[in-house]
């Protein structure tokens, strides 16, 4: 069925679809809508006896998910920014465990200074914590990756992070298909899982392991996770049966004949896709590559993708302070020999847009893009401050001087 | 578990692959111990061991435990001083276990459902003369026959019993009593020749194998009194017999009884039974000194007999007695004061001491006399091979008895009493039976005690506040009260689980309950509990919670501990570590709790691995030692 | 009171067992054919009150659910010394998560079991007293407000034995760990410190919350037995005393928790929605200092000075928690 519909109702839909049962849940923007939704659904009774459960923080949301999970329940939550953070422990926790929690990560910015908006910092800093991460360019992927979600979860015994940019995603309204529940249904089986407390089957979950095996278990869990790369193209193509979209570890965009490839993730895939269009239009042979799955990381596939690309452009929305690029790191491993610039848009919130991205563009293709650009930074705003801190021990926080000096006051 | 994933995930109970018993230094085990009640019984009883089956509601099985060491229940029961209660370690809690009082109800039990004994042993064609049926006489009359001898007993009283008879007035021991208890002897084919005073013993011995004398001390000793004319005076073993014979002397209303001894309380007593209304016992020394029980005291005061202390009996002149008042030294003698009193008296009884007619032995040879006693080796042979002798003629006491005996050698004073002649009549059997055998009779080795202090007492239960008081009151009054009667079988019952087990393993589960480490086996009902030494560590909990005390912790072998050091902590292979570890007697864990469980409490926490990284080395070096599980 | 009185004299309701007491009276942990939930083989030190305490606590919880339990455990030593791969030594399904989750995992258990429709499936968790009162409370406090179907377990060494006996908010004063050392004027662990959990879990007004002890197994037994009985948050904090925390000898654990009883330091009660309902009166009044001096974490107030005025302040603790429950049987002659 298809509407016009928020993202958060969206995709709260869409977990509705798969018969979650235990839904513990701490509030945070920019994911509150989904969980605000599900609630609803809970406590009008359309979830069955699903548990929706206000958790005390998302340390103790992602704790019940994981109580639930390996109890055979089937279990979702949602988080953002800070609650990801704090939920770190639990989240390598988890995924040590093999339990196929399924969690949407409605992306935001991780502070200090403090903010809501948009970027992929919350979910790159879990990069390493052995969940999936699979990144919605849109609301109609953001729905669709859900449903991909629990049955790869659950067929892999791994936990699944769908990212979606929070605001740009969440909160807007755009026209979304969802399934029908028999649809829904045949594509995603009762949970099974791998393992389970069980009085008539009792074993021990979570031992401690020494050096003898520790290395052995992680190297277990590295290959399960690679299996993620075989599997999704195979689900996707089930699910693509129901849906008639099709989904993969990675979406190539007018990438044939590119010279240039811009690699992304998540909703800024859509402007750049316009803009390459643009480009393509005014012949500038670029192209754009879209990453779904980050965790695990689709060499082949972006080998493949970026083959006749002779130079990448490595779009992010995050970064890692005092070295660059994240997702360029793995990129530049996937394509060596391959001229390979970073460049970081959109931090907390700030629009990406067209026309930045065309300047960018340009100067990529005349080859006087630098290896790290931070798009659209204000130079004199951090000149200035750059000088003050220079002079001054007690320059006071960089956060409100920045914002001093852009609303033009002087100091 | 192969679907399950790796390591993370474990199949239950795994652990059991993993034998901690390495670590132990030292071990626990089980043991039994003496009690305190058995150490203390003349007889040799083990009263713990019937009150055990009385626990259990084992009433037979308790009195049959009773009758392989005394034949007379019902009658201790009721006479006995009993030291075992004294000696009990329940005494230091709150209250000692009435043992007499159960003793006494399976004795009444007993006669009242005709339980009987039989002798298995073959008739071994050996004859064995006792002279005397006094307690001592029919407890070796007893044993023997059970051994299998054929057994005469010849004795000068129109009835069986001697003292038990003739001395214990029927108050504390109704006849009735003491003839179903010497009727059950008799039964077991013991012949008895009553009116037979032995004169000739070496004549009457040509026809027996061996003889026991016990005939008893008989005579009541007189004290040189100057007496006028007209004094009734008469010794109270005399008096004592004449009531039991049914021809109590004519007394008077005003009696005075001279002596503090228990003989002395029953003359008293018996003296107000036969109308004496006016009983005065005259003691030359203080309450605290008095030789006579308290429990006999008391009664008799209860009784409304009074007592002069301090004083001593001068003089008697028709009906006055001239009584002189005493002072107590400081060594505890009286001492004369010059200060004189007169009491007015119809009769006067001495209770005095008792004495043993020993003329039948004065001729035979190689028997020595000392004073009073007949000399005896320690299995109670006299000097004259074949001829022992036994019970209250005698000084010392048998080592044979009993093991209490054995192990209280020099304390225990040998008194005059039933039970010491019962314990008695048993050594002089095992010692007959020996010499009939052609062994030597072998003491019965003493045995470590179970003091009060290796109880746990938190674990014996305050009686309830509502049965408790009840319950105290019948144990009181029944004990000795024939009117009464003995404890019913609820009372019975209350009072033997009152019993602490000292030393002896009661299946109180406390064992198995609180072993961290499941180390503990239960084997079922009746056969307690066993110890699996592939999982204890020794930290001693179930010793130091056993409340019987019943457990103890003994070194292990310390190369058997030093091979396990070696090969599990190390694997032999660090140079000195061996050494390091054997010199701080640390444990083979590194840094954790030493042995013994003993901690390093004054030398501060030491610095330690966390026991991630303690447990980790220790099994890596498991793997180096090729320790394989 | 829990714990059901029984007309028995030699040995009563304290010791396990007894060949004479019908079994159903006898302690679970004298029946041959307990669950042993925590079995041989794990590696807790020798004399180990929480080894023995878990023990104690599941058996008696799978007691009560006829064996229809999970457990949940948080790290700590209890779950260090019971699963080292590759052996483990619990018989029951268990989970362990994190240090300072075991509340909320429990929880989530407990959730899918109902969503499940296998509610009759019953949830424990487990913890340390560093992994209840501290690292963990915020969870704990979560499970108690929602009133989660959970029992949860606090075995409380009164210390983080597992890394090593450093303080925690539950180690009393003047006790030495390693992180509160007996050196200065006021040597160990400061007064005025520490978390009361009974009374933090009494005021989420939660259906019962109980404190016992491994000295008193019947106690125990009686509590989770109760506990299990009631649907809801359920708290039971059990004193487990350590030896190598403590200094105690390894035989006198459980004397060592009768003394903390019976002096007045560890006060034994039950309470159901906030409000005390039972108190386990002293039996046999022991000083403070007759606890204090088997253990060596106190060694420092005999030695080599003796520290009256640290002695009157624990003194002190046990007089208001005597007066607070009530547990001298006759306070008159108190």
């Amino acid at each position: 069925m298809r509407s016009q519909i928020e993202g958060s109702r969206a995709v709260a839909e869409a977990v509705a679809l798969c018969r979650p049962q235990v839904i513990p849940a701490y509030p945070i923007s920019p994911q509150t809508h989904i969980v605000e939704a599900l609630s609803e659904r809970v406590a009008t009774g359309a979830l069955g006896r699903c548990q929706f459960i206000n958790a005390e923080s998302e340390f103790g949301a992602m704790s019940l998910a994981i109580g639930a999970s390996a109890t055979g329940g089937r279990s979702y939550t949602a988080t953002a920014s800070q609650g990801l953070l704090f939920m770190a422990e639990t989240l390598y926790n988890a995924a040590g465990l093999g339990l196929p929690i399924v969690m949407t990560v409605a992306n935001r910015a991780i502070g200090a200074p403090i903010n809501i908006w948009n970027d992929h910092s919350d979910a790159m800093s879990q990069r390493d914590s052995g969940w999936v991460q699979l990144y919605a360019e849109n609301n109609q992927e953001a729905v669709d990756l859900h449903l991909l979600a629990f049955r790869l979860a659950e067929e892999l015994s791994l936990p699944v992070m769908v990212c979606m940019d929070g605001f740009v995603l969440t909160h807007a309204v755009e026209a979304v298909d969802l399934p029908d529940q028999a649809g829904v249904d045949a594509f995603l089986p009762p949970y099974q899982p791998r393992q389970v407390l069980d009085p008539a089957d009792p074993v021990s979950i979570g031992a401690m392991v020494g050096p003898e095996a520790f290395t052995e278990v992680r190297y277990l869990a590295h290959v399960r996770q690679l299996a993620v790369l075989e599997r999704l193209p195979y689900l996707a193509g089930e699910l693509a049966a129901l849906t008639g979209r099709r989904l993969d570890v990675v979406s190539p965009y007018r990438c044939d004949g590119a010279d240039t490839v811009v690699v992304a993730l998540g909703s800024v895939l859509g402007t750049l896709k316009d803009t390459v269009d643009e480009l393509r239009d005014e012949g500038v042979p670029v192209g754009v590559l879209g990453v779904t799955a980050f965790r695990p990381f689709p060499f082949e596939a972006v080998a493949t993708a970026l083959a006749g690309a002779r130079r990448v452009v490595v779009l992010e929305r995050a970064f890692t302070t005092g070295v660059g690029g994240i997702v360029s790191a793995d990129v530049r491993a996937a394509r060596p020999g391959t001229a390979c610039h970073t460049v970081v848009a959109g931090l907390g919130g700030r629009p990406v847009t067209s026309a930045s991205l065309r300047g960018m563009l340009r100067d990529a293709v005349t080859d006087q893009l630098e290896p790290l650009t931070f798009l659209d930074l204000h130079r004199e705003v951090v000149d200035r401050e750059l000088a003050r801190a220079a002079a001054t021990r007690r320059s006071g926080p960089t956060a409100e001087n920045v914002l001093h000096d852009l609303r033009g006051g002087a100091r | 578990m192969t679907d399950k994933p790796f390591a993370i995930t474990l199949g239950v109970g795994s652990s059991l692959a993993n034998h901690t018993g390495t670590w132990r230094v030292d071990r626990p085990v089980y043991v039994t111990r003496r009690p305190p009640c058995a150490d203390a019984c003349p007889a040799g009883e083990d009263p713990q061991r019937w009150l055990y089956r009385v626990e259990e509601r084992g009433y037979e099985a308790a009195w049959r435990e009773i009758m392989t060491v005394n034949p007379f229940p019902a009658v201790i029961g009721r006479v006995c001083y009993h030291p075992c209660q004294s000696a009990c370690n329940r005494g230091r809690l709150d209250e000692a276990v009435g043992i007499n009082a159960v003793e006494r109800f399976l004795g009444d039990e007993a006669i009242r459902r005709g339980w009987t004994v039989t002798s298995d042993a073959p008739p071994t064609g050996r004859r064995v003369l006792v002279i005397g049926a006094g307690p001592a006489g029919l407890s070796a009359a007893y044993h023997l026959r059970l051994l299998g001898h054929d057994v005469t007993v010849r004795d000068r009283g129109e009835e069986p019993g001697g003292m038990m008879r003739y001395g214990i007035p029927a108050y504390r021991l109704p006849r009735d009593v003491l003839d179903a208890e010497i009727a059950r002897i008799v039964d077991l084919g013991v012949r008895l020749d009553l009116r037979h005073t032995v004169t000739d013993l070496p004549a009457e011995a040509a026809d027996f194998d061996a003889v026991f004398v016990a005939v008893g001390a008989q005579l009541g000793r007189r004290v040189d009194i100057p007496a006028g004319d007209g004094a009734r005076v008469l010794d109270a073993v005399t008096m004592l017999h004449r009531v039991a014979d049914g021809q109590p002397p004519q007394l008077g209303r005003r009696v005075v009884v001279y002596g503090g001894g228990n003989t002395a309380m029953d003359a008293a007593r018996s003296a107000r039974r036969i109308g004496a209304t006016d009983a005065v016992v005259v003691y030359r020394r203080t309450r605290d000194r008095m030789p006579a029980h308290e429990v006999d005291l008391s009664q008799a005061l209860d009784e409304g007999i009074t007592v002069r202390w301090l004083s001593t009996i001068t003089q008697i002149d028709g009906d006055r007695v001239r009584v002189e008042k005493m002072r107590l030294d400081d060594s505890g003698f009286p001492q004369p004061t010059g200060e004189y009193d007169d009491l007015s008296a119809d009769a006067v009884v001495l209770a005095v001491g008792q004495e043993a007619d020993l003329s039948l032995l004065s001729g035979v040879d190689g028997v020595g006399l000392d004073g009073g006693t007949v000399r005896v080796g320690p299995d109670l042979m006299t000097g004259h091979a074949g001829v022992f002798a036994g019970g209250d003629i005698v000084s010392a006491r048998s080592e044979l008895a009993s093991p209490a005996v054995a192990n209280n050698r020099t304390a225990v004073r040998a008194e005059q009493t039933v039970t010491n002649a019962v314990g008695q009549g048993r050594g002089a059997a095992s010692a007959i039976d020996a010499y009939l055998k052609g062994r030597a009779s072998r003491p019965v080795p003493p045995s470590a005690p179970a003091g009060f202090e290796r109880l746990n007492t938190w674990y014996y239960c305050d009686a309830p506040a509502t049965v408790a008081p009840g319950l105290t009151a019948a144990r009181r009054v029944s004990t000795f009260d024939e009117v009464v009667g003995g404890l019913d079988e609820s009372t019975a019952l209350f009072e033997a689980r009152r019993c602490l087990s000292c030393g002896t393993c009661f299946e109180c589960d406390n064992c198995y309950g609180v072993c961290p480490d499941n180390a503990i086996r239960k084997l079922g009902p009746g056969l307690g509990f066993e110890i699996d030494y592939d999982y204890c560590k020794g930290c001693g909990l179930c010793v130091a919670e056993c409340p019987a005390g019943a457990m103890e912790m003994v070194p292990e072998q310390a190369r058997a501990v030093r091979r396990q050091w070696h090969e599990s902590a190390d694997g032999g292979r660090t140079p000195g570590g061996r050494a390091r570890r054997t010199a701080g007697r640390a444990d083979p864990r590194r840094g954790g709790p030493a042995g013994r469980g003993r901690h390093d409490g004054g030398g501060g926490i030491r610095r330690r691995y966390s026991r991630l990284v303690r447990q980790q080395l220790l099994r890596r070096s498991r793997r180096r030692g090729g320790h394989h599980r | 009171m829990s714990g059901q009185p029984v007309f028995f004299y030699q040995v009563g309701t304290f010791a396990v067992g007894n060949r004479l007491l019908d079994p159903a009276m006898r302690s679970g942990q004298a029946d041959p054919d307990r669950a042993n939930a925590l079995t041989s083989g794990h590696r807790a030190c020798q004399g180990c009150g929480e080894a023995l305490g878990a023990r104690y606590v599941l058996d008696a919880a799978m007691r009560a659910t006829g064996g229809r339990l999970v457990v949940v455990n948080a790290t700590g030593c209890l779950e260090v010394f019971s699963t080292p791969y590759p052996e483990t030594s619990w018989r029951v399904p268990w989970l362990h998560s994190l240090f300072g989750n075991a509340p909320a995992v429990a929880a989530g258990a407990a959730a899918a079991l109902r969503a499940q429709g296998r509610d009759e499936i019953r949830v424990l968790a487990q913890a340390g007293d560093g992994g209840t009162v501290d690292i963990g409370l915020g969870c704990l406090s979560g499970m108690f407000e929602r009133n989660d179907d959970v029992l949860f377990v606090c075995y409380d060494n009164e210390a983080y034995m597992n890394t090593g006996v450093q303080r925690s908010g539950a180690t009393p004063p003047a006790a030495r760990t390693a992180t509160t050392p007996a050196v200065g004027d006021r040597p160990g662990n400061r007064f005025g410190q520490g978390k009361d959990l009974p009374a933090i879990a009494m005021a989420h007004g939660i259906p019962y919350v109980a404190t016992a002890t491994v000295a008193d197994l019947r106690d125990l037994e009686a509590k989770v037995a109760h506990a299990m009985t009631l649907h809801g948050a359920r708290y039971l904090h059990v004193l487990v005393p350590c030896p190598l925390g403590w200094g105690s000898a390894s035989c006198d654990t459980i004397r060592v928790a009768r003394l903390a009883t019976e002096s007045g330091l560890f006060p034994v009660f039950e309470a159901e929605h906030g409000a005390v309902t039972g108190v386990r009166r002293i039996r046999r009044r022991a000083s403070v200092e007759e606890y204090l001096r088997l253990q060596g974490r106190y060694r420092h107030l005999f030695e080599p000075t003796r520290r009256d005025d640290v002695l009157d302040a624990i003194n002190a603790i046990a007089e208001h928690n005597i007066h607070r429950y009530g547990l001298l049987a006759h306070p008159e002659v108190a």
